[in-house]
């Protein structure tokens, strides 16, 4: 069996991880071993080592031979670095990234903070359409009184968006 | 201004003590963030990463929190200077490696160091002593919060701030804290503890994070997940297991005192005599007997001994803080003989431990009137 790090060396150190329903295994050089720091067992994290081996193999059943158009970065660069290239690259590899991300983590979608700015944005935004139907039916009840109001609110609205997206 | 100055002396850091420290030695909470403009460092040319320092650096120095820091671009620091950040805890390995395009800010306190173009763009993270990941995790936040204002962060709504390594992607948070576990690794339960924390998605490693041994006993416990749980989840999930090991620790403690209090005895009375003693001492044996001696104080074995003067020991031993009590170049060999002698001398005031007050009723027959054979099963 032949290292699958540096893809020449005989393999000698043997990993195996059980994560959920998923068996992922690793097989390195014992030179290789060492530099990824397994001949410690306390002292390094499986998830690490998968993240450039395990994880670009399943990113390339998935996602055939795509380039970031952003950032030119490959899946072969994902391999060779276990690390993207740029924000867009998770667009763009996003079908392979998934079951990746699966066996990673508690969840696939993101459940903590959230930038401020976008979020009154989010909020922000939904009032406006909130606003915008109110305002269209009492255009179409010729309520002109509240049409006009509603018109001063909107413009508010806009406003502060506007503020919140230029920084 | 010069790192040297700009640095609390480690006699003044090692007083930080915090809630826990007998076994907590310091929290640690990071954020990774990228800017949405710019590729990853680790894809980006360097031109690229330098106008990203660019942007980044004032936007961190303004903050109110960052107010007289030490801030400087990682071309301008010597190899010992980034050493000693290392060994300090304050960057990674990995950041002190990196040169121009790559840059630190430290606050005045040494309880927020923000790493700029590491593996993400922003590696900002907040230290305390002892155990405080709340504390730690609210203080990273409050600077996250004012950064985002100013710089436009990679995130998306579904897969949240956006990282090189999909490994930090979510959350972007990595909680951490630095374990002595002397008395787990000695009554030989360490392996099974980490292999209990491993199941729970937590990771531990050696003193400098990944890929490193866990010299002197000292381990890192930190979350692996980041993506698909809230942050204060995370912060909640690790402080319970931290509570569950700092409690498997005093009990191991109590255990080893009950049932091999001779084990414990040669093992740190051992270890006083030669950092004590030596003429000549490695950085690696040096940190595993200050362990020891550490333990020993915890057990009350050195009255008149500060836990302080270790834990200033462990960092003042290191190479780069050797190194720079010197002018000259100093070879590994050379550096094992001042080691040495810096042991010896801060050393000389520490009386020999104490095993009287604490150990307990002795067995029925009476130890040899000889003195105890010199080996153990070695």
């Amino acid at each position: 069996m032949i290292c699958c790090y540096c893809k020449d060396k005989q393999a000698t150190v043997h990993l195996t991880q059980i994560a959920g329903e998923k068996m992922q295994k690793v097989d390195l050089c014992e030179e290789c071993a060492k530099k990824k720091g397994v001949n410690e067992p306390t002292a390094f994290a499986l998830a690490d080592l998968l993240c450039g081996l395990g994880a670009s193999t399943e990113m390339e059943q998935a996602s055939g031979e795509l380039r970031c158009p952003q950032c030119n970065f490959t899946q072969a660069d994902f391999k060779k670095a276990g690390r993207l290239g740029c924000a867009e690259c998770y667009k763009t590899f996003a079908d392979g990234l998934e079951g990746l991300l699966e066996t990673m983590h508690k969840g696939t979608k993101h459940v903590g903070k959230v930038p401020y700015a976008l979020q009154q944005t989010r909020e922000l935004n939904d009032r406006l359409r909130q606003l915008q139907k109110k305002l269209d039916k009492a255009v179409a009840d010729e309520s002109f009184e509240i049409a006009a109001q509603l018109r001063d609110e909107i413009k508010q609205t806009r406003e502060k968006l506007t503020e919140i997206s230029t920084p | 201004m010069n790192l040297h100055e700009f640095l609390i002396s480690p006699d003044q850091a090692a007083q930080q003590q915090g809630p826990h420290s007998r076994i907590v030695m310091s929290s640690r909470v990071r954020l990774a963030r990228n800017l949405k403009a710019f590729a990853f460092p680790g894809w980006a040319k360097k031109a690229e990463r330098i106008r990203a320092l660019e942007s980044i650096r004032p936007a961190v120095e303004a903050l109110p929190q960052m107010a007289d820091s030490f801030a400087q671009s990682m071309d301008t620091l010597s190899q010992m200077d980034k050493q000693i950040l290392v060994e300090r805890h304050l960057i990674s390995r990995e950041h002190a490696a990196k040169s121009s395009g790559s840059g630190i800010v430290l606050n005045r306190e040494e309880t927020l160091c923000v790493m700029i173009n590491e593996e993400d763009h922003l590696r900002m993270q907040a230290l305390r002593p002892g155990l405080q990941l709340k504390q730690a995790w609210m203080a990273i936040d409050q600077v996250d919060s004012k950064l985002e204002r100013k710089l436009e962060y990679a995130f998306s709504p579904t897969l949240g701030y956006l990282t090189a390594c999909p490994t930090n992607l979510g959350t972007g948070i990595r909680v951490s804290a630095m374990l002595h576990l002397p008395g787990l690794v000695l009554g030989e339960q360490i392996n099974q503890i980490i292999q209990a924390v491993n199941k729970l998605g937590l990771a531990v490693r050696g003193l400098y994070g990944e890929g490193t041994e866990a010299l002197g006993n000292v381990f890192q416990v930190s979350n692996q997940r980041t993506l698909g749980e809230t942050e204060a989840e995370i912060v909640e999930r690790l402080s319970k297991v931290l509570a569950q090991i700092i409690d498997h620790e005093e009990n191991a403690r109590a255990m080893l005192l009950e049932k091999k209090p001779k084990v414990v005895y040669n093992n740190i009375g051992r270890a006083y005599g030669t950092l004590a003693n030596a003429h000549s001492i490695s950085s690696k044996e040096t940190m595993n007997l200050l362990s020891l001696m550490r333990l020993g104080v915890d057990l009350e074995m050195f009255p008149d001994l500060d836990r302080a003067l270790i834990d200033e020991l462990f960092v003042i031993t290191q190479p780069a803080h050797l190194q720079k009590q010197f002018t000259e170049k100093l070879g590994a060999d050379e550096r094992d003989l001042v080691r040495a002698d810096m042991l010896r001398e801060r050393l000389r005031n520490v009386r020999r431990p104490v095993t009287s007050p604490l150990a307990p009723a002795q067995p029925a027959s009476p130890p040899p009137p000889t003195t105890p054979p010199a080996k153990s099963d070695e």
